[in-house]
């Protein structure tokens, strides 16, 4: 074999603490190590070109990168040495960046753990096989996770690029926290007109399968080829049948049932449809405060409907569908406010939420769009806003910045003076963060012509006295202790991941931050990829976002799904198991751990049991491997060899005194 | 870190591409620093590690091994790193038997995500692998390793 090193300077990243020039030469010392060099910018095209052309002119037949992480780069000298008649499996990378110069000083060391590292790679080099892919077929039907306004907009880009659109969403009407919106930032836009007639164009769309009440159960298969089980959670309401008149709520006896679309301001039926532009627009119980479901006896809506939709024993059902690709959509939660117990939130009736607010403002609100002290039903009139509650705060957990939390003050700020002209809102921050178009001028807007008051420092505590709420603080700028009476305080809770979305991405078998935000492929250039083939992401479940960002992030992940889906058959990865049938005794250990149904039974010619690899169904885990008594199944590209021989090229080195 | 002074010793880790080798990575974009004595190995998943693989190095004179994959239930082949964590679990018990030292191996769970978490596991072990001495000399380590089909 002849193979070639090329070792990457990285600019001065590799090179700055790495004698790339030694490792390059200390290479030549490895068997079947023809030609190595140094390269400024290994990944840039004359980088590139450089390979290709040594690959040509040295006859090589396999190529060591020793660069950054073979995540990061992999396929792109994979190509290139394609491009250059090599089979792209003919490549081996040293991670000398990520694993060595980025993470120590000492450059002797680093020498001489990256020359090892390319040790390493070229005796697996020397153990490679070329691998030529296979072609499957894919089922071009797309499955999104999230009804918001992310999951909307992929879900309408999707069905218009002609792809089959499966929409799942957990509540009784898609439309996420934006439909709970009154207003948006920074064109105090209102929220329902705009996201309004999206939600009726998914419902409206002919490849548009909406399924509302339902969650993902269960997913297997891969790219190209899920199978997702969808349960769809009883609501006891025939939804085929309900015509959502509104009949069965407008008798209900169970008045006072939480209102969950609006956050818990003002109560509702048991039965009931959440907004009036829901979508679909069919009721649904809540058996926690159906009197049916609490005492046994009632009914009342299931006599008054004039369709017979009403069912009591209405059971979850499971539907599984086959789908090409998956797009998780779920959002983000809100910060409980009631964990930082020095505002009060959920001790004092004058203490809400933003999001509580929100519904407040809006004119489909339980307030009817008024004002109100919860305490008293008065309208209030100082009013104090306390932002970064549950975000930027590493005591409890929320180091990160939610993103969008100034941007929604500064707008209630706006709309508070437009409702109540003589009040006088206060707003205590820590930084005003407003990095968008318009964004800025926005915030400036509501201190400049709506004399919101900007109060920079942080709230102590909040505390009742004479009906009103006292809100203490610093003003960091004056250098002095404040204190505000307030007749309404307002909490501007940061976002959290969804409650649920860790056991979702586990299903998907995507990655989560600690915080249970899905993480992409890559923070800069795969934003709306995941690692896992066919899996995309869109909107606030990768981090908090507003929503131009989901959006666009919608957009892109169905840009995605239809780039994907614009060939009719996908290339397999072709390091996959293999099983040598001479060593096979058939006990089929192997059938029965692989985790994807890859390996199935066969007959052989003499009668014999074996098992056999479906190339196109395995995913390259090597489990198998390792279950095999014989050693007969082996992951390409990971074989125990080729595993064996990084092994001794880093021991069996080692041990000879004379090495390096 | 004091011990990590002067010689270097040899550890070989087993990282699973997806999680922990993305760890490694993330730890290596933000700067953590770290001992210079761990050279990783690549593997698709935890799924694929022979215990015998660790049993290799140390028979062949690596002076401590660690593996490193998903967290339990968040693997990306699903279920990889459950068989991972029963068959290292199983050789933990048993390396006594073979007269290697148990603490001379170790494995961890670390996502993508947690870079810092990557530099605590590997400063950690490999102050614990410093605190141990380099392996001293099996003897009959060819021997063994050829009668476990490793030679």
């Amino acid at each position: 074999m002849r193979i070639g090193v090329f070792v990457c300077h990285c600019g001065s990243n590799i090179a700055g603490t790495v004698d790339v020039v030694s490792v390059a030469e200390a290479s030549k010392m490895f068997p079947d190590v023809v030609y190595a060099t140094d390269e400024v910018y290994t990944c840039s095209e004359p980088g590139q070109k450089a390979i290709q052309d040594a690959v040509r002119e040295h006859r090589l037949d396999g190529v060591v990168v020793a660069s950054c992480s073979p995540r990061m780069h992999e396929n792109t000298f994979r190509r290139a040495i394609e491009k250059a008649g090599l089979n792209r499996y003919m490549l081996e990378m040293a991670n000398i960046r990520e694993h060595v110069s980025w993470i120590g000083k000492d450059k002797e060391k680093n020498t001489f753990k990256s020359t090892e590292l390319v040790h390493m790679a070229v005796e697996k080099l020397r153990r490679n096989q070329p691998l030529v892919p296979k072609t499957f077929e894919i089922d071009k039907t797309v499955l999104v996770v999230g009804g918001g306004v992310a999951g909307i907009q992929a879900a309408l880009d999707c069905a218009d690029g002609g792809l089959d659109v499966i929409l799942v969403e957990r509540e009784s009407s898609i439309g996420g926290k934006m439909a709970k919106l009154d207003k948006t930032f920074p064109t105090v836009d209102c929220s329902t007109c705009i996201l309004g007639p999206k939600m009726v164009d998914v419902a409206q769309h002919p490849n548009i399968t909406l399924m509302t009440s339902s969650e993902v159960d269960e997913v297997n298969g891969y790219v190209g080829n899920f199978e997702v089980t969808i349960r769809r959670k009883a609501t006891y309401v025939n939804n085929d049948l309900c015509t959502g008149c509104g009949l069965c709520s407008a008798k209900c006896p169970s008045k006072k049932a939480l209102d969950k679309f609006n956050e818990g301001v003002g109560q509702t039926t048991a039965i009931n449809i959440p907004f009036p532009q829901a979508i679909p627009k069919k009721a649904a119980i809540d058996p926690e405060y159906c009197i049916k479901f609490t005492k046994g006896k009632c009914g009342v809506c299931a006599k008054v409907c004039p369709t017979g939709a009403v069912n009591y024993e209405q059971q979850d059902e499971l539907k599984t569908v086959k789908v090409g690709a998956v797009i998780a959509a779920t959002g983000y939660s809100l910060f409980d406010h009631t964990r930082l117990e020095q505002y009060g939130g959920g001790r004092y009736p004058d203490v809400v939420t933003s999001l509580q607010y929100e519904r407040m403002l809006s004119a489909s609100g339980p307030t009817g769009g008024h004002i109100k002290r919860p305490s008293n039903g008065e309208e209030p009139k100082n009013i104090v806003f306390i932002q970064c509650v549950g975000s930027r705060d590493k005591s409890i957990d929320r180091p990160y910045c939610s993103g969008f939390c100034c941007m929604y003050t500064a707008k209630q700020a706006i709309l508070t003076k437009d409702h109540l002209p003589d009040s006088q809102s206060y707003v205590f921050y820590m930084d005003i963060r407003a990095p968008g178009k318009l964004y800025d001028e926005f915030t400036r807007r509501a201190m400049e012509e709506y004399g919101a008051r900007y109060v920079r420092g942080r709230v102590s505590m909040v505390y009742p006295k004479d009906g009103k709420l006292m809100v203490r603080g610093a003003d960091t700028l004056a250098g002095t202790q404040m204190e505000v009476d307030a007749d309404l305080v307002v909490l501007a809770v940061g976002a959290e991941a969804e409650t649920g979305a860790p056991q979702l991405a586990e299903k998907l078998r995507i990655s989560y931050d600690k915080y249970g935000f899905f993480l992409e492929g890559h923070p800069k250039l795969r934003p709306v990829e995941t690692n896992t083939a066919g899996v995309f992401l869109a909107g606030s479940c990768q981090g908090p976002k507003d929503i131009p960002s989901s959006v666009g992030q919608g957009s892109a992940a169905a840009a995605k799904v239809l780039a994907l889906f614009a060939k009719d058959m996908l290339e397999s990865d072709p390091a996959v198991a293999e099983v040598n049938q001479r060593r096979c005794v058939g006990c089929l250990k192997c059938v029965r751990t692989c985790p994807f149904g890859a390996i199935k039974e066969i007959e052989a010619r003499d009668g014999s049991t074996k098992a056999e690899v479906i190339d196109t169904v395995c995913q390259g885990c090597g489990i198998c491997s390792v279950t095999c008594p014989h050693g007969a199944i082996q992951l390409k590209h990971f074989t125990d060899n080729q595993i064996l021989a990084e092994v001794d090229a880093l021991c069996l080195s080692w041990m000879d005194e004379n090495y390096a | 870190m004091p011990v990590m002074d002067g010689r270097e010793l040899r550890i070989v880790g087993f990282l699973c591409n997806w999680c922990s080798y993305g760890g490694a990575d993330t730890a290596g974009v933000a700067r953590f620093d770290q001992p210079t004595d761990l050279r990783i190995v690549r593997l698709p998943c935890t799924g694929r590690m022979d215990p015998l693989f660790v049993i290799k190095a140390l028979l062949s004179g690596a002076d401590g091994v660690l593996v490193s994959g998903c967290h339990p239930r968040d693997c990306h082949y699903s279920e990889g790193n459950f068989y991972a964590r029963r068959r290292l679990e199983v050789l933990k018990q048993f390396l006594p038997v073979t007269g290697i030292d148990p603490e001379r191996f170790e494995y961890t769970w670390v996502s993508a995500s947690e870079g810092q978490k990557w530099q605590e596991v590997v400063t950690k072990f490999t102050e614990r692998i410093h605190t141990l001495g380099p392996a001293p000399v099996i003897a009959d380590a060819a021997e063994r390793l050829k009668a476990a089909n490793l030679g």
